[in-house]
């Protein structure tokens, strides 16, 4: 615990930070923590020899061994979805949860403008009645009613092209998005004047400014062509 | 690529005294023919005739044609309607139109052109138009 021990000492000496710099530095040090302390654990397992150091070299052994079987089981289950054969994805939460993948292996039907005709029909499984209409097919089509004819373009195919070019709506969530995260920011920005920026200084009042004014002209700051020029000191006030 | 064309203009100017062809004239275009519109056409018209065309050769050449930048004469679409009429697949040709006008892009003109110009095998072969059967629009 070298690094993390160094690192709070540091903290300790420095000013006391603010509410906005500790975050990042408490995220760090988590991160540190979990990261580091494994090979540091290892690297002082090898060194410690004296029996002075049993107590404290058996708290070090425990905490070992709690962190490498995290890390152990970090990794052999990486290792089982690399391994796995299924192509099933890995889901965060475990078996419960985890999604349908597509059957790649068998043809599929797919609806794209560039690509009218898929590899299967979209209904595999037909009705009697389907079946029958099926039949008529074989026939002259000229015999078929138009209700006929689109059940016949309903059975193969999902959407025609209209519905495939059909308008989402996806930019009313895009923009509404847009818009709620900006309000969100405004928000943060207006906390973030409240309780975090430190007060005016006394400089920016109204009041010292105009007495700025007044020593400014005074001295005759800028009279030939910049600020006291445009004071008219006959009359007391501005050109 | 360019040794080798300075190469030819030199060996051809050490065989002509008198004509004085400059090597960089020589250009290195592919020397591949280009197929004609008319070959691309009769190609494609020839594809869709066989007579045991399969189903999977038919969507195959469909989609294949549907992927080039062009939209496809209407002779070659009589024949693939002809194809799907042997398969005894209407949905197909009515599909067949719908991707034709889709490929027609801002061009409004092509597909009322390309109807009209199918209009008697439509009629023979009994397929409706998209617009017939009201799936043209949402």
């Amino acid at each position: 615990m070298v690094v993390s021990d160094v690192y709070l000492h540091s903290l300790s000496q420095s000013k006391t930070p603010t509410k906005a710099k500790t975050f990042p530095l408490a995220l760090s040090l988590f991160l540190s923590l979990s990261f580091l302390s494994p090979p540091t654990l290892f690297s002082w397992s090898v060194s410690a020899n004296s029996p002075s150091k049993d107590i404290t070299h058996k708290l070090k052994k425990a905490m070992q061994h709690l962190t490498a079987r995290r890390v152990a089981g970090l990794l052999s289950r990486r290792g089982v979805a690399a391994f796995s054969s299924s192509g099933v994805k890995m889901a965060s939460h475990g078996h419960g949860g985890v999604t349908e993948q597509t059957d790649m292996s068998v043809p599929l039907y797919w609806d794209r403008l560039d690509t009218p005709l898929p590899d299967r029909p979209y209904k595999d499984t037909l009705s009697d009645a389907d079946k029958s209409l099926k039949q008529k097919e074989k026939g002259p089509w000229n015999s078929l009613s138009k209700e006929e004819k689109l059940a016949l373009y309903r059975l193969t195919f999902n959407e025609t092209y209209a519905e495939m070019k059909k308008p989402t709506g996806e930019w009313k969530t895009v923009l509404g998005g847009i818009f709620f995260f900006i309000g969100f920011t405004g928000l943060v920005v207006l906390w973030q004047r409240y309780y975090v920026y430190p007060p005016h200084p006394r400089t920016l009042d109204d009041e010292w400014q105009a007495m700025q004014v007044k020593r400014m002209l005074d001295m005759r700051v800028n009279p030939v062509e910049g600020f006291s020029a445009k004071w008219d000191y006959e009359k007391g006030q501005w050109k | 690529m360019i040794s080798s064309a300075v190469l030819r203009g030199i060996g051809s100017l050490a065989r002509t005294r008198t004509a004085f062809t400059a090597p960089l004239a020589v250009r290195c275009y592919s020397h591949a023919k280009v197929e004609t519109d008319e070959e691309f056409d009769s190609r494609w018209v020839t594809y869709f005739s066989k007579p045991d065309l399969d189903t999977w050769e038919l969507r195959k050449g469909m989609n294949t044609l549907i992927g080039y930048d062009l939209v496809p004469e209407p002779k070659i679409l009589d024949s693939a309607l002809r194809a799907c009429r042997r398969l005894n697949d209407l949905a197909s040709a009515i599909r067949i139109l719908e991707a034709v006008k889709d490929k027609s892009g801002p061009h409004k003109e092509i597909y009322p052109y390309v109807i009209q110009e199918l209009r008697p095998t439509l009629q023979e072969l009994g397929i409706s138009t998209p617009e017939e059967l009201g799936i043209h629009k949402v």
